[in-house]
């Protein structure tokens, strides 16, 4: 039986694999020709809005850079790739994006372990990689040429903390996180050390796997344990299920989470049981400053309205980050290419400013929403450096 | 108490499901010893009809009973033909070679039917539009039932009082009773084996399409690869209560989904994670094998050399 299991699932994923999608081409890799960028993420999978938004957000700063002339005269050339959500489908492609279409850098990808699948290849193969919004501290550990132009669960996962033990006033939390992600578990861990700290105490720990069908024996036994708010560190498939069966079961804490929400999809799964609960984020699209307003209404126009979420923003920023170090570089060598990218100081993107720190990792506020009837209404941002919150302006 | 209460609720709902499911796996065993194995994707295609009736007929936007036994009777006429359709043309042709030659057939049509979803719907899951509205009965205590859970007990139930009245009461049950007794001799009594073999298949493919678009009012989640591992836990389900036994499949079902869900609500007691419910289904399976081959309810059939 269990041989029969091993069978159908690995045939199942040899069949299901290999769908790519490709632009541009020929491209020699030397310094004259195009800049090839190879962007890979999740487009048909599990998590497939945080691939379909990194390849909105990437694309359109593409676009924008070559309808100014490209980089040094230079025109970006993209191949995209799409791994399905599936760690060893993320190491296949970005060896084929090195190997097979020799690109110069890459972009990708969301969830943490898939980039953390990926990156090892882009190291040794000595190719600069980008992560737009993985969080995992361990990501950009893997070497010297992995970078990021988000905040890390470390920040993350306190920021969660803090405004749980200062904002909502809880004493008591549950945690329910994803088994096999490495975003859920560091952002467990995280708030853990952080809430614990402050004198908070953690009363159920409850683990669910992307294939479970039902939440409602974990949320069961959290009922039991009466917290004052449920930190779900999970990605939005699920936790738009286990917002649902929440509310079937009559709990009323509120349900607490990060950027792995993200996704439209989230209301569709949730709808009205999500109202009331708060989540962490890179950016407001509602945030007034020109710089977010002009992305913002830049991106509706290309997208036939649709909202960019901070995946497609933090892929814009990427994607820019890596065409100013190429011009400050003045060259698509790795070695120089990597150097100019880790060099990133006060780089204006839409989310922030972007300064790539010692460790590789950008170091940018957060933002705390309080989501209801499919809206993010922002409550207050987190910066860095300490505990000091700035207060919401209305609301 | 009212939690435990509370996570027995909780696992004889998915338990119905696994039941549902089961029944189909057990009455093809029963007539063809055949497992299967495409089963669990007849559950997943009913939730994808149900899901295109739902919203082409518009009882997405507005949720009512009426909405709701459409797509549950209209998925389940789909998936009847459907399961038909994959007796006709990839069963019956395999059915005069070897056992082993069947099995495997049905591997590859669930491959088959699987990445077909994947190439026709995509891989990314879709969210089933609620079709009743939800509300919370209070037991006592914390317990709760809600709406949910006591339609999708309802429907079982009906269903399996139904199945119960076709297998024991009507002349098309008895011949299907015949055939799993002994086809040769039911074809040689008279019988339409062919026919009663391809109704066989309707049925059970019926029954787990009445699961999927259930399942998809508990949790929302549809994609093509979800008929997987509740397929598999549905056989294991069917194997529990005696593989060809209608109540074995029943208890068996219930029993899996009570059971994962008690490993969910207190393995961690015992120091087993809650993502340790699947494996429980499998170390049943394993027990079972070794312990009571036939099933809770299976009777051994010595066979003579």
């Amino acid at each position: 039986m269990k041989r029969t299991i091993i069978t159908l699932v690995s045939l199942a994923l040899v069949v299901a694999s290999s769908a790519c999608e490709r632009r541009g081409g020929g491209g020699g890799a030397g310094d004259g020709g195009p800049i090839k960028v190879g962007i890979y993420g999740d487009l048909s999978g599990q998590t497939s809005s945080f691939g379909q938004s990194t390849k909105n957000g990437a694309l359109m700063a593409i676009e924008e850079l070559n309808a100014a002339g490209g980089i040094g005269g230079r025109k970006i050339e993209y191949v995209i790739e799409d791994d399905q959500g599936q760690p060893a489908q993320a190491a296949t492609v970005v060896t084929k994006l090195i190997n097979q279409d020799r690109v110069h850098a890459i972009l990708g990808e969301v969830a943490s372990t898939n980039s953390l699948a990926a990156a090892p290849k882009a190291q040794e193969a000595k190719i600069p990689m980008i992560t737009p919004s993985s969080t995992n501290p361990r990501v950009t550990q893997v070497g010297d040429y992995i970078f990021r132009v988000c905040f890390t669960d470390d920040f993350q996962g306190a920021v969660a903390a803090k405004f749980a033990a200062n904002t909502l006033k809880a004493k008591r939390a549950a945690i329910l996180g994803d088994f096999n992600s490495d975003y859920s578990k560091g952002m467990s861990q995280y708030f853990v050390q952080e809430f614990t700290g402050s004198g908070g105490q953690i009363v159920e720990r409850q683990t669910y796997t992307q294939t479970d069908a039902d939440f409602k024996g974990q949320l069961t036994a959290i009922r039991a344990a009466n917290p004052d708010v449920i930190f779900v560190p999970g990605y939005y498939g699920q936790v738009g299920v286990i917002a649902k069966q929440a509310k079937e079961l009559g709990i009323k804490a509120p349900l607490l989470g990060g950027d792995g929400w993200d996704a439209p999809q989230l209301w569709d799964l949730g709808g009205a049981a999500l109202n009331g609960a708060y989540m962490v984020n890179h950016y407001s699209i509602d945030d007034p400053s020109p710089a977010i307003k002009k992305f913002v209404d830049a991106y509706r126009r290309r997208y036939g309205g649709t909202d960019p979420d901070a995946i497609a923003a933090l892929a814009y920023d990427a994607m820019n980050v890596l065409a100013d170090a190429i011009k400050r570089a003045g060259s698509t060598d790795p070695a120089k290419l990597r150097d100019a990218i880790a060099q990133t100081k006060g780089f204006a993107g839409v989310t922030g400013s972007i300064s790539i720190n010692e460790n590789r990792d950008a170091v940018k506020p957060a933002v705390v929403f309080e989501l209801r009837d499919r809206k993010f209404i922002y409550k207050e941002t987190i910066q860095p450096s300490g505990g000091e919150t700035a207060a919401a302006p209305a609301g | 108490m009212d939690t435990f209460v509370q996570q027995l609720i909780n696992g004889l709902t998915i338990g119905s499901i696994y039941a549902l499911i089961a029944l189909g796996y057990t009455m093809v065993y029963g007539i063809l010893r055949l497992i299967n194995f495409a089963h669990g994707d007849v559950y997943m295609i009913g939730a994808f009809v149900g899901f295109f009736l739902a919203h082409g007929l518009g009882f997405a936007a507005e949720p009512s009973l009426v909405g709701l036994g459409v797509t549950l009777v209209g998925s389940m006429a789909a998936a009847a033909v459907i399961g038909m359709a994959i007796e006709r043309f990839f069963y019956k042709p395999v059915r005069k070679y070897a056992r082993m030659t069947t099995l495997i057939t049905a591997i590859g049509v669930s491959l088959l039917i699987e990445n077909l979803g994947v190439v026709i719907f995509g891989n990314a899951p879709r969210a089933f539009p609620s079709l009743v509205e939800n509300k919370q009965y209070a037991l006592f205590g914390r317990a709760t039932i809600d709406s949910t859970q006591l339609l999708i007990f309802g429907v079982s139930v009906a269903l399996m009082v139904l199945l119960e009245w076709i297998v024991y009461h009507t002349k098309v049950g008895t011949a299907m009773r015949a055939v799993s007794f002994n086809l040769n001799s039911a074809k040689l009594m008279g019988i339409n084996t062919d026919a009663i073999i391809v109704f066989t298949f309707a049925l059970g493919s019926a029954l787990a399409a009445a699961g999927g678009v259930l399942t998809a009012q508990y949790n929302p989640t549809i994609y093509p690869l979800m008929g997987i591992i509740t397929g598999l836990k549905a056989f294991v389900a069917a194997v529990l209560g005696g593989i060809g036994n209608i109540p074995g499949a029943v208890l068996g079902g219930l029993l899996i989904g009570a059971a994962e869900t008690l490993v969910v609500g207190y393995g961690q007691l015992v120091g087993i994670p809650s993502t340790y419910r699947d494996a429980v289904a499998f170390a049943i399976l394993i027990l079972v094998l070794l312990f009571r081959p036939a099933g809770l309810l299976g009777t051994t059939v010595q066979e003579k050399v």
